[in-house]
Order: C-alpha cells, then sequence, then structure tokens
C-alpha cells in the first residue's frame, strides 16, 4: 500500500469515526436553544489575559455591545476536557452525558457560532452530518441491492428477462432525477417524523439510483456468464443460484465498490439538497440541507458567513470519497490487467 | 422500419411510461391540495368535495390519467389548481427564463471545454494539462450545492454582482440597455455556476478522447507521410474523437430543463425550478407532473438528438443500425 492510500484510509475512518462520536464530540445536544445569543460569531479560544499566559484555553462569554456581540472581559470560563453535559445515547445504545469538552455553565462555547435559536453550529454540524451521511450510505446500499440483483438477473437469464429490466433501467436513467425526486417528494406526506422522513429520503434516492449499477453489473455478467470456469461448474450440475453466487457475485464486487465510493457522495448531496428545498429532514433535528435551507435569504449570508459550516463538511467528505473512488478504481483497473 | 422511425418510437414509449410512473406515485400520495382548507371552519366539507369533483380529483386513477392526456392533447398538460389556469402557459413562461439560463451556461460551456479539452490533449503533460486536469478533478468531485452556495456567498459577501430574480426592482424605469445590463449581470452568477459544474466532466471526456485517438495507428501513420500537425488534428484526430463529445452534446441538450433547478432555487432566478418546487410544496400536482414531463421531454429529445448525430458522423454506428433487425 502506499503511502497516500494509508493517508486516505485514516481520514476516511476518522471522518466516520467523528461522526458517529458525533454526540460525545460535540459539545451540546443540537436541538438545544439559547435565545440569548441568536447569530454569535464562532467563540474565540484565549489563552492569554491580564494575569499572563495560561496553559488551559478559556473563553470569554458574549454579550451584546452597540455593534454587535463582543466579548464580556470580567468574567471568564476555561475550557475542560472530558466533562459532564447534557445526556445523550452513544452510539444509539448507551445513556452518557460525557463530552469530549465543555465549559462550566453559564458559559457557552460555540466553536463554529450559533445559529438564528442560538444553537451550537458546530454540534449541529456534527450531529447533522451523522444524518446526512448515513443517508447517503444507506440510500447507496439500497441502490447497489436492487442494481446488483436486477443486473445479475438481467446478464445471467438474457432474452425477455433482460430486455424488459433494460428497458425499465432506459426509462430511470432518462428520468430527469432531481425533478423526479422533487415530483415523489411531493406526492409523499410533507410532515413526517424525522425518523420516517430519513427512511423515505434514502429509499427515495436508493429506488430512483438503481438504473445505472444494474446497467454496469450486467455488463460484467454477461462476460463473466461465458467463461469456462463457470460454464464448467454449469456442466457439473450446478444451480442456477450457485452459478450466481458462487461464480458471477464475487467478480461484481469490485465495481460495487467503486459505484459505493462514487455514489455515497452524491447521495450525501442529494440528501443536502432535498433537505435544502424544505422536503427532507425537519427541524428541529439538524441535518447538513436543513441547516444550509436559512441561507436561502441573502441576508443571512452576508452577516453570519460562519453558517457555510455544512458546506464546508460536504465539501471535506466529498472531496475524500471522490479520492477513494479514484484509488480503487485505478486499483480494480491495476489488477484486471 | 429505420433507425430513427425506432428511437422515435422508444422516445415516445419512454415520455408515456415516466407519465404512467408520475400518475403512479400521485395515487400512493396521501395529501391533497385542499387538505389545509379542511383546517378552516369557515369551509364546509361539501365545498371542499364540491372543488374535488370539479378538479375531477375524485375519480378514479385512470379516468385522471386519460382526463390529462386528453389534455396533453390539447396543449394545455393538465390544471394547476393553485394558480387556476392550465399548466402549459404558466410553465412556458418560467421554461423562457430556464432556457435562457441553461442555453447561455451550455454555449459558454462548450464554447470553452472543447478548445480546452483539445488544446490540454494535445500537450498532455505539460502544466496547463496538469493544473486543468488537477482543477477538473477537484470540481467534478465538489456537489453542485456546494459549488452554488460558495459563490454566492463570495458574490454577496464582497458586492460583486447584484443577485436574485432577473431584474431589479425598478427596472422598469430603465432603459431598455440598462435593463439588459441588469438582466445579464444577474445571469452572471447561475450561469457560472453551471458552467463550472459541466465543462469539468467535458474538458475531461474531450481530452481523453484526443489522447485516444492520438494513440491510434492510422494517426502514427498520417504522422509518418509527413502530413502536417495542423491538418493531422483537424483532419485526422478530431473525427474520431469527436463521438464521446457528441453523447455529452446529448445530455447537455437533455439537461437544457432539468440541470438548473438547483442553481435557480439558490440565485433566486425565476425559472422552472422555483415553481416546481413551490408546486411542490403546495401539492399542485399537474403542475409538478408538467415540470417532470417538460424536463422529461427535453431529456428523451436530447438522447434522440445525439444518437442521431452519432449516426450521422460514427460509420460503425450506421453498419450497427444496418444490421439490426
Amino acid at each position: 500500500m502506499r503511502r497516500r492510500t494509508v493517508a486516505l484510509i485514516a481520514m476516511l475512518i476518522a471522518l466516520h469515526l467523528a461522526l458517529l462520536f458525533a454526540g460525545f464530540i460535540a459539545p451540546y445536544d443540537s436541538t438545544a436553544q439559547n435565545r440569548q445569543i441568536p447569530y454569535a460569531p464562532p467563540t474565540r479560544l484565549h489563552f492569554h489575559d491580564d494575569a499572563g499566559w495560561h496553559p488551559r484555553p478559556f473563553i470569554y462569554p458574549m454579550t451584546v455591545g452597540p455593534d454587535g456581540y463582543v466579548e464580556d472581559k470580567n468574567r471568564s470560563f476555561s475550557l475542560y476536557f472530558l466533562v459532564r453535559g447534557s445526556s445523550y445515547k452513544l452510539l444509539g445504545l448507551f445513556q452518557t452525558n460525557w463530552h469530549l469538552f465543555g465549559v462550566d455553565d453559564p458559559g457557552r462555547i460555540a466553536l463554529l457560532g450559533t445559529d438564528g435559536f442560538g444553537r451550537d453550529e458546530f454540534s449541529r454540524v456534527l450531529l447533522g452530518g451523522q444524518i446526512s451521511v448515513a443517508a447517503g450510505i444507506a440510500a447507496t446500499l439500497i441502490a447497489l441491492l436492487v442494481g446488483t440483483v436486477t443486473g445479475v438477473l438481467a446478464g445471467f437469464y438474457g432474452r425477455w428477462v433482460d430486455e424488459s429490466l433494460m428497458a425499465g433501467t432506459e426509462l430511470f436513467l432518462s428520468l430527469p432525477w432531481l425533478y423526479f425526486l422533487l415530483g415523489v417528494r411531493a406526492f409523499l406526506p410533507l410532515h413526517l417524523s424525522p425518523v420516517a422522513t430519513f427512511f423515505l429520503l434514502t429509499g427515495v434516492i436508493g429506488l430512483i439510483g438503481w438504473a445505472r449499477p444494474a446497467r454496469l453489473v450486467r455488463g460484467i455478467v454477461l462476460s463473466v456468464r461465458t467463461r469456462n470456469s463457470v460454464l464448467a461448474a454449469r456442466g457439473f450440475g450446478g444451480s442456477d443460484f450457485y452459478l450466481m453466487c458462487r461464480h458471477i457475485l464475487p467478480e461484481v464486487f469490485g465495481v460495487l465498490l467503486t459505484q459505493a465510493a462514487l455514489l455515497i457522495p452524491r447521495y450525501i448531496a442529494a440528501e443536502v439538497t432535498l433537505s435544502f428545498f424544505g422536503l427532507g429532514v425537519n427541524e428541529p433535528v439538524s441535518s447538513w440541507g436543513n441547516m444550509l435551507s436559512v441561507l436561502q435569504q441573502y441576508s443571512v449570508l452576508v452577516s453570519y458567513g460562519w453558517l457555510l459550516a455544512p458546506v464546508a463538511a460536504l465539501f471535506v467528505t466529498s472531496v475524500i470519497y471522490a479520492l477513494l473512488a479514484d484509488t480503487l478504481h485505478s486499483r480494480l483497473e491495476f489488477l484486471s490487467t | 422500419m429505420n433507425y430513427f422511425g425506432r428511437r422515435l418510437v422508444r422516445a415516445l414509449l419512454l415520455l408515456a411510461g415516466v407519465s404512467v410512473l408520475c400518475f403512479l406515485f400521485t395515487e400512493m400520495a396521501p395529501g391533497s391540495f385542499f387538505d389545509e382548507m379542511r383546517l378552516n371552519p369557515q369551509i364546509s366539507p361539501e365545498t371542499i368535495a364540491a372543488l374535488r369533483s370539479h378538479y375531477g380529483l375524485d375519480q378514479p386513477l385512470p379516468v385522471r390519467y386519460l382526463r390529462w392526456v386528453k389534455s396533453v392533447a390539447r396543449a394545455d398538460l393538465g390544471y394547476s389548481i393553485a394558480y387556476n389556469t392550465p399548466v402549459a402557459p404558466l410553465l412556458w413562461e418560467r421554461a423562457k427564463n430556464t432556457l435562457l439560463l441553461t442555453g447561455v451556461g451550455m454555449g459558454v460551456t462548450w464554447l470553452v471545454s472543447v478548445p480546452l479539452g483539445v488544446w490540454i490533449g494535445t500537450r498532455r503533460d505539460r502544466l496547463l494539462d496538469k493544473v486543468v486536469s488537477l482543477g477538473s478533478s477537484l470540481f467534478i468531485s465538489i456537489p453542485e450545492v456546494v459549488i452554488g452556495l460558495a459563490l454566492l456567498a463570495i458574490v454577496v459577501h464582497w458586492r460583486i454582482l447584484p443577485v436574485g430574480g432577473m431584474h431589479s426592482a425598478d427596472s422598469d424605469s430603465l432603459s431598455n440597455w440598462l435593463r439588459l445590463k441588469d438582466t445579464f449581470q444577474r445571469l452572471l452568477l447561475p450561469a457560472t455556476v453551471l458552467v463550472l459544474v459541466e465543462s469539468c466532466v467535458i474538458v475531461r471526456h474531450v481530452r481523453a478522447s484526443v489522447i485516444e485517438a492520438l494513440q491510434l495507428p492510422s494517426i502514427e501513420a498520417a504522422r509518418a507521410f509527413g502530413i502536417s500537425n495542423a491538418r493531422l488534428l483537424f483532419r485526422h484526430v478530431l473525427p474520431v474523437a469527436a463521438s464521446p463529445a457528441i453523447s455529452l452534446f446529448g445530455f447537455s441538450l437533455a439537461g437544457l430543463i432539468s440541470g438548473s433547478l438547483l442553481v435557480e432555487v439558490i440565485c433566486g432566478w425565476p425559472g422552472l425550478g422555483p415553481l416546481i418546487l413551490e408546486a411542490t410544496l403546495s401539492r399542485d400536482f399537474y403542475l409538478v407532473i408538467g415540470g417532470i414531463m417538460l424536463s422529461g421531454l427535453f431529456m428523451v429529445a436530447g438522447n434522440l438528438i445525439a444518437d442521431v448525430m452519432l449516426l450521422a458522423t460514427d460509420p460503425r454506428i450506421r453498419v450497427e443500425a444496418a444490421d439490426a433487425p
């Protein structure tokens, strides 16, 4: 393994660990409001005051001055690691209230500022990332699952099975997918619980996206089907199901992996887009998309630039996945030649 | 039936399939446009029922579908409940703006990316090639929503351009020239986003196919015969390298309506996108279906045009088409 690949995989793992343990890393709950500090700018960490240097960073609380927020230098709150705060479920299983860092009450630390309800943007980006990235991965799994099944069936049986399934892929490929996604979403209930919305959203995105993986898989199956090893296995009396599982699917695996790396960021972006339009995960639960929807008002965008944080997060995620897809693609080509 | 006829029939079948899918989904929808009225105590249930039957919403699915097909034949494309008019004029009003935006975007995209792709393809591994290749592979991986919002933030923060809508508020009092300039300025941001998003794909494909064509034995031979570089490029390389670009051109045409939805919403461009989004939120089904069908029409037509162009330029496809039953 080259050093670049190792670094890439390390970044990928770090990203997902950060999202997996978002509840621990985030100092606050994503829905915890603080109406006293709406649109507060990012809190600055200080190491130095009149008394000199301190090894432990501290913050000053925000107060409203004549020109917006200023730091109130009369009081300060030290930053502590491993503190007890609001309770949450770690990994969705263990009830706990430990957080990676925090400040004593009544201090509030907002590393990326706060939104219009005074909710901590940093916590919301992390916890919203859980939803957005999970939606992308789940939708990809659905698309790949449906695509693989149809692709293998079409390639393996050929004839009318192939023709009807491929006509289906042509239909889905010629759909204007974003319009269609809007349409489908329009036909489904608008106000649902966040969990139901999440499953609806991933289901819809995944089911619209099955066509392209299906075509790729079918192409591979067509070439694998006539290999001597497969013919021999059939000659020995292997059933269709056995042939598909034992001889065809392993060949498809590499392409599926590359497709997954390509599709996950695209479907994360799809979730972000739909939630941006107000058709995805609803408030108060955060997702990168619904956090961005306030930016449709230009005045918010101009004055409170830190609310673009989800854009940066989405950017980083997409680039990491794109690099992964690139690496996978070139390694597979290397293996197949 | 000849090749073109077969593709045309297939395209029409695809459109019919899209419309059937749309109607199947409306059947699954639990809500309707009149749901909000039910919460209003001043509107009696009888009134709502009367409205539903007035708009034909109480009919079973096949009847609604047939009625819709009839209205398509009248070029109405159904009836918008929210706007209380046929859908087609509403769509057309907005589609003009969308086509202005995407047309400009597509024109600039192709005028820039084809020469650029050919240029860096013939000068492989030089500095410009490396810069453009790296830049395009970076931009290709960035979601459109990120590019759009980031550019919008830059433009709005430094007040580089006016954004939002097509005209400024006082546009009626302006002279024609100033009005044109104003619209052009407002067009610039969404068009730039479209160009950035699309040109990366095209530049990469054009570059790859030019590089591939340059390695053909026939090109080697032509070079050995002493044919000049310019003639080699225009007479021998480009015709061979054109096929992928033509397919992509078809995709570009196909996206003329549907490609700009997100950009329109982000930049506030009054095209089809915001209209359909609004219709989605208010569950104005026929308007949404009209939007899907219009963009589907462009999708299908774009692919059809690409097929025909490939047929005209690529001899291999002509042979295949003649062989096919």
